[in-house]
């Protein structure tokens, strides 16, 4: 998935004029929110307090992220408790957070965003409401069926699963990285598995979803 | 007509009060007097729409004339608020005004029970209660206590001065003490002052002089208070005189010793230009302290460390005004009032390692920079960075410290006029770019967003967004050696990394750092943030639960100056008050020792939250201080003869009320039967 | 003095050196660890993108186990989780286990279908923390056989392993790592992006945004004079070190710095064999200053 660049500029000195722009409107009605998307957020991310945000910007500030963003973290924290449900879960915020927790530690009203922004992913997830080709969701799903398989994740067999479900391609240009890793020992091919795997299974399949959480 | 001495019948007048709609409208107080008539002693009794009002005290007072009433139940709203009220009423009519009971059913009852029948049933418990009660209250006399003319006055910052003054204009004698050698405080160390940009020195400068030459104040500079005792209006306050080792009443303040001192040059960090300059052992705080007297060092003076100094400083002096061997003096004053006016500290920049104060040098407070721009500081005025160069670039960090759950949760207040008033201080000294980075602009006082308009007419950067982080790692070539502030720009809404040369942290205020041990002192309270607690956070800002002793000023909380000054002229007014009226009424409510059960077995005496039980040595028996006594009934509970007894809470008193609740009522304690006193 | 050892799945993998040099220090220093037995993937960031619930059950498992093996051997053995993502997920799950309801209620029934019993005493801890803390640089130093005078070591955190719950380091200028080498004998280098997030497994799924993450650490950690980055996490160290060539690529960079385990680097400084740490499975050749050392076969 490629990061959106930026138009190149158009100046008078390079002699490029701008492009007139096509007329869009962004107003937003009160009935186009879903005002309830706020609160369920903030339960399904373990209460955080999102009404107390000041908007101060200090997360994105620190993000190290943030200036690839679509929408800031501040910016996000403010669309969901407004209820602005489909920019935010449709923003490509959501899948860039790296979970540093660097907003965390430093938001003055100590509210968890990282643990937001694992919640909004959540959301999208079991909505399925992301870009078929996005590799993070199809990454998270993976891991998600490998490990309750066997148990453990197998590396090597995880990255074969992301490329063929995302971009085939993709698989080549890294074939030469893998060729490496495998070459001094870092690819293990051998598959990792646990004994207890039934016990394992049956605990995972068998756990109630955290209430108000949208069911998979 | 003659006053009952309480042990005539009881004739009890019981009135109950609809409050218009905030009691009846939940409790049925046509049945509430109806039923109240029905019980015994009980001669008169009547609702009435507002019992506070001028009519209905009126009914109190006809009453007790006209049916020869000798007590008096009213039920309405919460003692605090007109227990005071209708106590005058009854003693209008002619009765001892502690013949009178109050029952709360309006806090109680009707403000927080919704279901009408529960709300009126447990009225008339209450009201069976103080029926059967005030039939036991005795007459008793209101204590007066004189008030002591003096005044103590605790800090010299604008907020001491300026009610030093005011008492002082009025004739009264007020001792002023001051913890450090100059009397100023924080304002003595600012530039200029917003929203006129009036230099600070120059409008205070005149008051320090006032204070300095008035006859009714004594000046007690670089003393600290170290025990206080007594209460509201006669004070017993001991103060430390700490030594110059220079005489007060000689140094005229030429400050040659200065120059004449062995070292060459300073090198203690200088306190008042906070460290941005060197001072020697002999120093002033700066040319205009008042009192104008230089002081000595003991920590750096050689002659103290080491005995074997040549002593220029004395050979220079012609005043022989130098005086090695001063010594600490504790004096003893008494005084009727105490305002306490101690100011705040800065918040230390280091808690935050995020803005690099300590690690890069450029990185300064903002109390520094006030000190750097002032004509009269480290650098003459000229905006000169620790490295040496001049900046061309600064980036002011609003909120340091505050607003923030991890540092200090409120709201400076002052900052943000600050931090505009320093943009404006830094770009006239230097055409430096300025860039003010803030979550909110608080310009709420008189001109302040007409100071504000001002600014930005400056071509000042005001970016909306908290820095995160103040770093020297560099992403392009223009940012090299230079401090990186990444913000966000939540206006525009984006990502911004201004470089600068120049870091100015807007600290926020807080209480001093000694603040729980001067308040315990003094024996008042402090807020969970650690300011001096006022009596109420509207309508009386400047007094504190403690009779007699006031706050004024930053100590209460952060504030400028305009209204420091404001609430020490309230706090002079308020110990004025107190000294005019020349004496105070205390509550009655005061326990009392029957001597004749007092075993002299010591246990009430450290119980005493005040302090206001000694033993009489000769006759072994306790003794109560009823002016120390604040009636919280800890002494009573605890003897065990029961020799305490309190003033408004016998036991026979209570036990009625007990009686009058329970009465009829299946109860734990009763095991089912209604419930007997104890005999 | 022991410790129960959860490798988690990268140390079976990329992180396979690591889990060599950490065995070989802790046997060389005389301390006993014990794998845990049968434990399971912690979930690491993907499991708590589909479902918290199950995210921490998986987790709790291996604290559940934990707490079994204490009780057998050693009580109050701590749980020593080398790699970041997994020492901040069982972390994070004692956490919420203990502060909510929900999270406490689900996770312990399912726990218990399982036949589990979760009564949080297991203490999770970092082997930064275990070594620095418990063990001592005193001895760590009395250890060493050849000092790393010369070494000038760029300390790279990463942000798990002291965000957000800042256990045993600041959440942005820590110093344990610093304190470790320089008792090592080698000079620590002052630079302000100990803990920016080196973009996790951003560099497999955008890649533009992780490769810019690891061009910044790079950049300024050379800058600075650094002549190797020590990490403390499989995930860093591989985003630092077989990126490189990519980066200098795509953004006209010449970097080549070596991104070693710092227990490597302790158990080069302990005299352990290069074998042993698995120093020849890094990309970039690790060469110490002032030793004429062999080069590894180089692949850059």
């Amino acid at each position: 998935m490629k990061l959106p660049t930026p138009p190149a500029v158009r100046t008078a000195e390079n002699n490029s004029p701008p492009r007139m722009k096509t007329v869009t409107r962004r107003l937003k009605f009160e009935s186009e929110l879903d005002l309830s998307f706020g609160e369920h957020v903030a339960e399904r991310a373990y209460g955080q307090k999102l009404l107390s945000c000041i908007q101060c910007g200090t997360c994105s500030a620190t993000c190290p992220l943030s200036h690839y963003m679509d929408y800031t973290p501040r910016k996000i924290i403010a669309m969901t408790r407004e209820g602005f449900k489909e920019e935010v879960l449709n923003s490509l915020t959501i899948w860039l957070c790296a979970s540093c927790y660097a907003c965390t530690v430093q938001c003055p009203r100590e509210i968890h965003i990282t643990d937001v922004m694992y919640a909004l992913k959540r959301e999208a997830i079991a909505r399925k409401f992301y870009p078929a080709r996005n590799p993070i969701p199809v990454l998270a799903k993976a891991f998600f069926e490998r490990v309750r398989h066997d148990g453990r994740n197998t590396e090597s067999r995880l990255l074969i699963t992301l490329y063929l479900r995302t971009n085939p391609f993709k698989m080549l240009k890294e074939a030469l990285l893998g060729f490496h890793l495998f070459r001094t020992g870092r690819l293990s091919l051998k598959r990792e598995k646990i004994k207890g795997m039934k016990e394992l299974r049956n605990m995972i399949d068998s756990v109630e979803p955290r209430k108000e959480a949208v069911p998979l | 007509m003659p006053e009952t001495n309480g042990h005539d019948a009881p004739r009890v007048g019981f009135y109950v009060c609809h409050c218009g709609h905030n009691i009846a409208g939940t409790v049925d107080v046509a049945e509430v007097a109806r039923f109240a008539g029905t019980l015994p002693n009980v001669v008169v009794s009547r609702d009435y729409k507002y019992m506070c009002s001028d009519p209905g005290q009126e009914l109190i007072i006809t009453d007790i004339r006209e049916h020869k009433l000798n007590r008096i139940v009213v039920a309405s709203c919460s003692p605090l608020l007109h227990e005071h009220t209708f106590r005058v009423a009854t003693e209008k009519g002619g009765l001892n005004p502690y013949f009178f009971q109050m029952v709360n059913i309006r806090e109680d009852v009707s403000w927080v029970c919704s279901d009408h029948d529960a709300a009126t049933n447990k009225t008339l418990d209450l009201v069976r209660a103080a029926v059967r009660r005030v039939a036991h209250h005795r007459s008793l006399v209101t204590k007066h206590v004189r008030i002591h003319p003096d005044v103590l006055i605790v800090g010299a910052g604008i907020s001491g001065i300026h009610a030093a003054l005011t008492l002082a204009n009025a004739g009264k004698k007020v001792t002023l003490v001051e913890r450090e050698p100059t009397i100023g405080g924080h304002m003595a160390m600012f530039d200029k002052t917003f929203p006129t940009l009036d230099c600070a020195a120059c409008i205070l400068t005149p008051k320090m002089s006032a204070v300095k030459n008035h006859p009714n104040i004594t000046l007690w500079s670089y003393s600290e208070v170290t025990e206080v005792s007594g209460f509201v209006g006669s004070y017993t306050v001991k103060v430390k005189r700490k030594p110059r080792f220079v005489s007060e009443e000689l140094c005229v303040g030429c400050m040659e010793c200065i120059d004449a001192c062995v070292y060459k040059e300073g090198k203690t960090p200088d306190e008042f230009n906070q460290g941005l300059s060197k001072r020697k052992p002999v120093y002033i705080p700066f040319p205009q302290a008042t009192p104008q007297v230089v002081l000595i060092d003991p920590d750096t003076c050689i002659e103290f460390k080491s005995g074997r100094c040549k002593k220029t400083c004395v050979e220079k002096c012609d005043r022989d005004a130098i005086d090695f061997t001063q010594k600490e003096e504790i004096k003893e004053i008494q005084v009727g009032t105490i305002i306490l006016a101690t100011g705040f500290k800065t918040f230390d920049p280091k808690r935050i390692p995020y803005y690099g104060y300590g690690k890069y040098p450029n990185v300064y407070s903002s109390l520094e920079v006030e000190r750097l721009v002032n004509a009269s500081g480290p650098t003459g005025g000229d905006l000169v960075l620790r490295d040496g160069r001049h900046p061309k670039t600064v980036g002011i960090i609003h909120c340091v410290g505050s607003r923030d759950r991890k540092t200090n949760r409120w709201c400076s207040r002052t900052c943000c006029m600050y931090s505009l008033k320093l943009a404006h201080l830094l770009k006239e000294h230097s055409e430096a770019e300025v860039y003010n980075f803030y979550i909110d602009i608080r310009a709420a006082g008189k001109a302040y967003e007409e100071f504000y308009d001002k600014l930005l007419e400056e071509n000042i950067h005001f970016i909306r967004g908290r820095v995160a982080e103040v770093t020297d790692w560099s992403a392009r070539p223009e940012e090299e050696g230079k401090l990186i502030i990444r913000v966000e720009d939540t206006l525009i809404g984006v990502v911004r990394r201004v470089p600068v040369d120049m870091v100015v942290l807007a600290v926020g205020m807080e209480p001093q750092a000694d603040s729980q041990d001067v308040r315990r002192m003094f024996n008042i309270s402090c807020s969970t943030e650690g300011f001096f607690l006022e009596r109420h956070p509207k309508l009386a800002p400047v007094d504190t639960f403690t009779d007699g002793i006031f706050i004024a000023g930053a100590c209460q909380g952060p504030k400028d100056i305009p209204d420091s000054v404001a609430q020490a002229g309230a706090a002079a007014a308020q110990a004025l008050a107190l000294i005019d009226a020349g004496e105070v009424e205390l509550e009655p409510n005061t326990a009392y020792i029957v001597e004749e059960d007092c075993s002299g077995c010591k246990s009430c005496l450290n119980i005493c939250p005040y302090t206001a039980i000694t033993r009489d040595e000769i006759r072994q028996k306790a003794v109560i201080n009823e002016a120390l006594c604040k009636g919280c009934g800890t002494c009573v509970a605890t003897c065990p003869s029961g020799a305490i007894r309190q003033n408004l809470f016998e036991d026979d008193q209570i036990y009625s009320e007990i009686e009058g609740l329970l009465q009829d009522k299946e109860s734990v304690l009763t095991g089912g039967g209604a419930w007997r006193a104890p005999a | 003095m022991s410790y129960l050892y959860f490798p988690g799945c990268s140390l079976r993998s990329t992180g396979r050196p690591y889990e060599e040099s950490i065995l070989a220090v802790f046997r060389k220093l005389d301390i006993p660890l014990r794998e845990l037995d049968d434990w399971n993937c912690c979930g690491a960031t993907a499991y708590v993108s589909i479902d918290e619930n199950r995210a921490f059950t998986l987790a709790a498992r291996n604290l559940a186990i934990a707490e079994r093996m204490q009780n057998n051997g050693n009580p109050g053995e701590d749980l020593m989780a080398p790699c970041s993502a997994c020492y901040l997920v069982l972390e994070k799950t004692q956490h919420y286990m203990k502060t909510d309801e929900g999270v406490k209620t689900e996770v312990t029934a399912a726990l218990q279908r399982g036949g589990f019993e979760y009564k949080g005493t297991a203490k999770v801890r970092h082997p930064l923390d275990i070594l620095v803390n418990d063990i001592g640089l005193e001895r760590i130093a009395r250890a060493v056989v050849r000092p790393m005078k010369g070494m000038k070591v760029a300390c790279y955190y990463g942000c798990q392993v002291v965000r957000p719950f800042e256990t045993f380091d600041h959440a942005a200028y820590p110093t344990t790592m610093d304190r470790l080498i320089t008792a090592l004998g080698a000079t620590a280098v002052d630079w302000p992006l100990k803990t920016r997030c080196c973009g996790g497994s951003l560099t497999g799924t955008i890649q533009e945004a992780g490769l810019r993450l690891n061009r910044v650490l790079l950049k300024e950690a050379t800058k600075r004079g650094a002549n190797i980055i020590l990490t403390c996490c499989p995930l860093c160290q591989h985003n630092l070190e077989c990126y490189q060539k990519r980066i200098n690529r795509r953004f006209d960079e010449s970097i080549n710095i070596p991104v070693a385990y710092f227990t490597q680097f302790i158990g080069l400084a302990l005299g352990i064999p290069r074998k042993e740490l698995g120093i020849q499975r890094l990309f970039i050749p690790l060469r110490l200053a002032e030793q004429p050392g062999k080069e590894e076969h180089a692949h850059a």
